[in-house]
């Protein structure tokens, strides 16, 4: 059913529900919002994008109100304008307006909002309120005095990640976002996922920054500085530089890293790739104890190369960290073996070599900090950059990235797969688990079409696949007619769900459970461009699938590089070196 | 609260009172509030411990809770004095003088609104409209309402409560 | 049942137990017995009579012979003098302000004599606390009829007929909403109270929880049936122990009478109600942010639409009326919407209760017909200014509405003349002001007020109110400038058009109605630095009139700033740099020497 109304003078024809904001889109008005976020319920509170509906009371809010048959509506009367530009100067005189020492200068959704309403001197008296700055996690800086209350924060954290950590505290004027009674974020179940500070529209809740340690290490002529970036990063580095979501960059990236001066750019693809060579391993020595042996083992598998799902597990259900894969994620795994492996050959004493990593992610950075994760004799991995820090650094390094030639990552450490690639988003993981297991049981090729499992792909909060194994290979023939089955889940709301079955025992039939904590996994990342919204998230998606089809290779497995390493350095999957190097413990926490 | 506080004999009496109360009500969001108006007829005030001890009871965030607690000014995380003074801020009194008579309370007892004083014999605070306009300026203090309170007679109104 | 030949009513309303209504009640209980008159005198206590400035107080009926400001050692009297030997206790009559004449029944009192009561008809004159009571004078008969006799339909189409408006303030028709909710379909609907009565200086709903809880709880079992609802909840402030006590009595004895519950009256009609107490929010009277909280959040409000007759409590369609509204509809459904409709003028039908308060010479909780004039209200009902003193504005509508002037005192009191005064009908509040009332003062009494109320969501409410207090604190502080006027008129104009929810659309409304009929009082703050009614302190200007002074040296004495010097026997002077303007020293001259300006 559609709804004809006009806004500004201008006929438009929309389907029934949709709202004025997205009725004025269709047509190019184009009207602020602060709030408001895309699929979700838009609270209503900030009041900018207010319009002038003919025969309403009261202006109304665009973002939530609905169109109906008729309607008159004035986006560019001068009422309407002056409320909007009224709100927003509210706002700043509530506001530090400190935009020259602030982490969002000139990406700032409220600092944009204000230059395009030309608004250039404040009427209203100034009314800042100071907080002390949170500093007391590794992933996240808190600055509430620069807080506008849009409670997008809390949406994410209590609605979609459900973790429940940032909520609305006291009233009126003195409203403020935090934990609860405890003034530190370090004190609560935070998970540093990050998904906070990836809707915040101002510079309130930011990564924190690693950028002035990792150009001290550059600018360091002892250090040899080593860096990996994620596969995430790829899809979506190119935003911060204007170019559409869904751009791939992998190889301006490379040069873009190389012209910082670091000294070794690898690729946390290539332990990806490992990754699922030690957990694929992993997966196929708990089915022999479960179904040759008959031992009790934990099963099904939990993957574990998302940092913001083990502290999920660690604080909520620690029940469940028996069935986590031992193996670290995939960027501790590069970073201590760039202190070991790739120190020995290259003859550097590891103790000179820091490692960056850039990560989608600020989860990242709480588990580089984790006491645990020094098995290189040092901090495995020093510093941590979000992929938004990496495009600063490259816009202050003066690099024109869009037009950068394409360069290739270094060898050793830097050579992987399409499975590698897809570690980037939902579904990923596992579908690069399933592409090598299933070889290794069969001999064969995963029979599906590309080698994609189609049902765990997309954005659906949780998904299933399950197929029957055939023509196994006499080691693995108890496996013979067993049907696999594997869940895929993102987002942490949907984990709740998941863990609260697993603590239920329904999940006894799964074998295998992909968690991310992330919408989308990680090119939805805490730490990538802003705004992530889910056509943000589909076109990094579609970047991701189209680099893993582009690749020669798109089996762990294949990997040259890991042929390498297990014949010269690792010996076996799961043996006594990657033991030390590659696998890991949690511990409950709280 | 913590183990140390609450194994003293009348605090787990206490517990065992919120306990039962919880036990009666659904384990839904909405049982919240309720909760905390009986928690506070217990306690006499919603510290943070208790505070996440409901939280982990009702199953609701522990930031959730105090989000709660902050926005309802009924609720109260400082312990009260014995006895409460509570201003009738209403318009009817305040067109009769309420403001004075609050000045009074706070200056002879050298406290603000929402404050107790150090010996912990009184709290000050104030509302709005007990229904005893006809009376106003009103002050309640415990359950007995005084009418037509001026800032001369506060000393003498305190001496009552000792 | 036991008939006596005397029945006395006692208010035990909330400001008559503060006046010591109970010890009173014992003392006539203690000498009942001791002239044996146990089985021929019954005491009831009453909600609020209404007067409670004379409180406590008590009819002797069948007589109706009216006592007032009684205590417990009057009662001996009352027994001895009146009940034994007929006698009327002249004493404790109550004595006209205008002529001293002396009063001997409850109607004949002016206050009384224009009330139309239809909404209080039971206050004051049953015991709130037994249900039988309340059946006796017709209580459940609605309920009944409305079951047995007549179609969902036709209960919302009586409501129609009356066109009785929701008396929580914005006057929306009642029976339209229960159309609207009633025409949805949904597993589950809700009715509910709106017991939460935040304006500032009203006691309304509070009167009529206490005096007559069954009536509201009748009527919200006649909307669950109009709209198809089997559940309910009253919204209660935690601030109003007494009423929650006897609501919960109530609850129980309707229960145990089969007047809630499953199968009322044997029809297919169930409906159970629950009380669920408000924790000090002033929002919390808003319907969405009150259903937010009756949910267990933050009472924060929403946007609307989805209105709550669409989704409601818990996401389902939902009614919800304030206490008022409910307590009219038992006598609209016994008596027809048409006979209630020929109550009151025009589109506003009925009668409406107000807390009338401030500087009238009678204060307390009248019932007037819709239509009435201000004038009426306050010098017919009200008695007119105490003291003497000049009549200055009225204040209606508490912090959503307006301060009207002493031009307008002929406007009936109507849902329509009311807004177009800059005022709004609100849910009760009534003060009235007279010259010592500074109203730039009052608009930062209201301005305060809602400063403290606002739940903080949306912009405009959160900082815009906060930096009209400022201003406003600026103006009677007398650091005003005319630049701080324009801001405050703008941000007025702002805030009304854009807040979120009702409370800060209308939180300007005070500072507008005052800036309306008494700009003049803004200038002198501002221009003049002055306050002509003497409120605003820091403007006040303390001198010692030399030619009265006789140098006693009190003052200095009184003076917390000594901020006064002087020789003795020599006229004294005040620093006006240290002078704290404490009023002191005004206080202790015995020769009227100290002024003020
Ligand atoms: C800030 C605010 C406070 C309110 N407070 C009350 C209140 O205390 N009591 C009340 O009945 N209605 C109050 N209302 C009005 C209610 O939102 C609602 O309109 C009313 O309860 C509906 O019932 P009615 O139609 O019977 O009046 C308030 C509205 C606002 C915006
Ligand atoms: S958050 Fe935005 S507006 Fe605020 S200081 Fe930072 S850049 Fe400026
Ligand atoms: S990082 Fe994640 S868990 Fe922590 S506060 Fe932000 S959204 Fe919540
Ligand atoms: S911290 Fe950021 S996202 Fe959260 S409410 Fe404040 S401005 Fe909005
Ligand atoms: S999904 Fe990816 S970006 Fe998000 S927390 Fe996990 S690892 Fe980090
Ligand atoms: S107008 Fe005021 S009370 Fe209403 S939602 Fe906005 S901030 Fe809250
Ligand atoms: S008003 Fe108070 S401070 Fe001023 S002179 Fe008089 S006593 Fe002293
Ligand atoms: S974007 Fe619409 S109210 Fe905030
Ligand atoms: S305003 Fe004070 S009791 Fe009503
Ligand atoms: S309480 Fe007794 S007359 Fe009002």
């Amino acid at each position: 059913m559609t709804v004809n109304l006009t806004i500004d003078n201008q006929p438009v024809t929309v389907p029934k529900g949709t709202t004025i904001l997205n009725a004025a889109r269709s047509i190019g008005i184009k009207i602020p919002t602060l709030c408001h976020m895309e699929g979700v319920v838009s609270p209503g509170s900030c009041r900018v994008c207010l319009v002038e509906v003919e025969g309403a009371r009261t202006l109304l809010p665009s973002c939530i109100a609905q169109v109906a048959e008729g309607m008159i509506v004035h986006v560019n009367s001068k009422t309407a304008r002056t409320a909007r530009r009224t709100s927003v100067e509210l706002i700043l005189a509530n506001h530090p307006l400190d935009c020259n020492n602030c982490s969002r200068n000139n990406n700032c959704e409220l600092q944009t909002i204000a230059s395009d309403m030309g608004i250039t001197a404040s009427r209203f008296p100034r009314l800042v309120q100071e907080h002390p700055l949170d500093l007391s996690t590794s992933g996240l800086t808190r600055d509430m005095s620069k807080c506008i209350l849009c409670r997008r924060c809390v949406t994410a954290c209590q609605n979609i990640q459900q973790v429940g950590v940032l909520a609305a505290q006291k009233r009126g004027f003195a409203t403020i976002i935090g934990g609860g009674a405890k003034a530190n974020l370090a004190e609560t179940t935070c998970v540093q996922c990050g998904q906070c500070a990836a809707v915040c529209p101002v510079g309130a809740i930011t990564e924190k920054d690693a950028i002035a340690d990792v150009w001290a290490a550059l600018d360091d002529p002892k250090k040899h500085v080593v860096v990996h970036t994620a596969p995430a990063i790829r899809a979506a580095l190119g935003e911060c530089f204007g170019m559409p979501a869904g751009s791939r960059v992998t190889g301006k990236m490379v040069t873009a890293l190389r012209r910082l001066g670091f000294d070794k750019v690898f690729d946390t693809n290539f332990t990806a790739d490992l990754t699922i060579m030690e957990e694929g391993f992993e997966l196929i020595k708990r089915l022999t104890d479960a179904v040759r042996d008959k031992k009790a083992v934990a099963l099904p598998q939990f993957t574990s190369c998302c940092p913001g799902w083990i502290n999920f597990a660690e604080t909520f259900y620690p029940k469940s960290l028996p069935y986590l894969s031992s193996c670290k994620s995939p960027m501790q795994m590069e970073s201590a073996l760039i202190k070991t492996w790739y120190a020995q050959k290259a003859g550097i004493d590891p103790k000179d070599i820091v490692v960056v990593s850039v990560m989608p992610c600020t989860a990242k950075k709480h588990e580089a900090n984790r006491p645990e994760m020094v098995d290189s004799g040092f901090k495995d991995t020093d510093y941590v950059l979000t992929t938004r820090e990496l495009g600063k650094m490259i816009t202050a390094a003066g690099i024109d990235f869009v037009n950068l030639s394409d360069g290739r990552a270094d060898e050793l450490a830097g050579e992987s797969t399409g499975a590698a690639d897809i570690f980037a988003n939902t579904g990923g993981v596992m579908e690069a688990a399933l592409r090598t297991a299933y070889e290794v049981i069969t001999g064969r090729e995963l029979p599906f079409p590309s080698l994609h499992v189609a049902s765990i792909q997309g954005l659906d909060g949780i998904k299933e696949a399950s197929f029957k194994l055939e023509g196994c290979k006499p080691e693995f023939s108890f496996l013979e007619g067993v049907t696999v089955k594997v869940l895929v889940a993102h987002g942490l709301g949907n984990a709740h769900k998941v863990c609260k079955k697993l603590e239920a025992g329904e999940l006894a039939e799964f074998h295998f459970v992909e968690i991310m904590t992330c919408p989308g996994g990680c090119i939805g990342g805490g730490g990538q461009p802003r705004l992530t919204d889910d056509n943000v998230r589909r076109a990094r998606i579609a970047a991701i699938y189209s680099e893993d089809e582009s690749r020669a290779l798109r089996k762990s497995h294949e990997n040259p590089e890991i042929k390498q390493i297990y014949a010269e350095f690792l010996g076996e999957p799961l043996g006594h070196k990657s033991h030390h190097l590659l696998h890991t413990t949690y511990t409950p926490r709280q | 609260m913590s183990e140390k506080e609450h194994t003293c004999g009348c605090d787990n009496a206490l517990y065992q009172e919120l306990n039962a109360f919880i036990a009666s009500v659904p384990r839904t969001r909405d049982s919240l509030i309720p909760v905390l108006h009986k928690a506070q007829a217990l306690f006499g005030y919603l510290p943070v411990d208790l505070q996440e001890y409901i939280a982990k009871a009702l199953d609701v965030p522990a930031s959730e809770v105090y989000g709660v607690v902050t926005f309802y000014t009924y609720f109260t995380m400082q312990p009260r004095g014995r006895h409460t003074i509570n201003v009738c801020l209403g318009t009817a009194c305040y067109v009769r003088g309420a403001k004075q008579v609050v000045e009074a309370f706070s200056e002879l007892l050298g406290i603000k609104i929402g404050e107790t004083t150090p010996d912990r014999r009184f709290t000050l605070t104030a509302q709005r409209c007990f229904g005893a306009c006809g009376l106003a300026p009103a002050v309640m203090i415990n359950q007995d309402v005084h009418g037509r309170v001026n800032p001369k007679k506060v000393a003498e109104l305190l001496e009552q409560y000792k | 049942m036991n008939h006596y030949r005397t029945q006395i009513l006692l208010c035990a309303g909330g400001a008559c137990i503060s006046s010591g209504c109970e010890s009173v009640r014992d003392a006539l209980l203690r000498e009942i017995k001791a002239n044996g008159l146990e089985s021929e005198i019954e005491v009831i206590t009453t909600g609020c009579m209404g007067m409670c400035e004379i409180g406590p107080m008590m009819v002797v009926s069948p007589e109706g012979i009216f006592y007032q400001k009684v205590k417990p050692e009057d009662m001996a009297d009352v027994v001895r003098e009146h009940l034994v030997k007929g006698c009327v206790v002249e004493r404790l009559l109550y004595k006209r302000a205008d002529n001293d004449e002396l009063v001997r029944f409850l109607e004949d009192i002016p206050f009384f004599k224009l009330q139309k009561k239809i909404v209080l008809r039971n206050c004051g004159k049953i015991n709130p606390e037994k249900i039988e009571e309340y059946i006796a004078v017709g209580g459940y008969e609605a309920l009944g009829k409305a079951l047995t006799s007549m179609t969902p339909d036709q209960v919302i189409e009586e409501v129609l007929v009356s066109g009785l408006r929701g008396r929580g303030g914005a006057g929306f028709p009642t029976g339209l909403k229960w159309k609207f909710t009633a025409k949805e379909s949904a597993d589950q609907k809700y009715v509910l109270c709106n017991a939460d009565e935040g304006d500032p200086g009203a006691f309304m709903d509070r009167s009529q929880l206490e005096g007559d809880p069954h009536s509201v709880i009748e009527a919200m079992a006649i909307a669950g049936y109009a709209i198809g609802a089997s559940k309910g909840y009253v919204y209660v402030r935690a601030e109003y122990p007494l009423a929650i006590q006897r609501l919960s009595n109530a609850l129980d004895q309707a229960r145990a009478k089969g007047l809630l519950g499953e199968k009322i009256f044997n029809s297919n009609f169930s409906f159970d109600l629950q009380i669920r107490m408000g924790a000090g929010a002033f929002v919390c009277g808003e319907e969405t942010a009150l259903m937010r909280s009756i949910e267990g959040y933050r009472g924060e409000p929403r946007p609307k639409p989805p209105f709550p007759a669409q989704k409601g409590l818990f996401e389902k369609p939902t009614v919800l009326n304030n206490v008022e509204t409910y307590a009219n509809i038992p006598y609209i459904i016994m008596h027809g919407g048409a006979e209630f409709a020929k109550i009151g003028s025009g589109k506003s039908t009925g009668t409406k209760v107000f807390a009338l308060a401030g500087h009238v010479n009678n204060s307390g909780l009248v019932e007037v017909p819709m239509g009435i004039t201000l004038r009426e209200i306050v010098y017919d009902i009200g008695g007119g200014i105490r003291g003497g003193k000049d009549f200055k504005a009225v204040q209606i509508g508490g912090p959503s509405g307006g301060c009207i002037p002493k031009e307008h005192l002929d406007t009936p009191v109507t849902y329509e003349t009311l807004p177009a005064l800059g005022a709004i009908m609100g849910s009760g509040g009534l003060i009235v002001m007279n010259e010592d009332a500074c109203m730039v003062d009052v608009a930062r009494y209201f301005m305060d007020f809602i400063q403290d109320e606002s739940c903080g969501k949306c912009t405009p409410c959160r900082i815009g109110t906060k930096i009209m207090l400022d201003l406003l604190n600026k103006i009677t502080h007398g650091t005003g400038s005319e630049q701080d006027l324009e801001q405050l008129e703008f941000l007025a104009g702002q805030i009304g058009k854009s807040a979120l929810c009702g409370l800060g659309q209308t939180a300007p409304n005070p500072v507008l109605s005052t800036l309306r009929y008494f700009r003049h009082e803004y200038i002198e703050h501002i221009k003049d630095k002055h306050c002509r009614s003497k409120v605003c302190r820091s403007m006040m200007r303390y001198t010692i009139n030399a030619a009265a002074c006789k140098g006693c040296g009190l003052c200095k004495k009184a003076c917390p700033a000594d901020a006064i010097s002087g020789e003795r026997k020599a006229p004294h002077s005040i620093d006006a740099d240290k002078c704290i303007r404490c009023g002191a020293c005004m206080e202790a001259c015995p020769f009227t020497a100290i002024e003020v300006k």
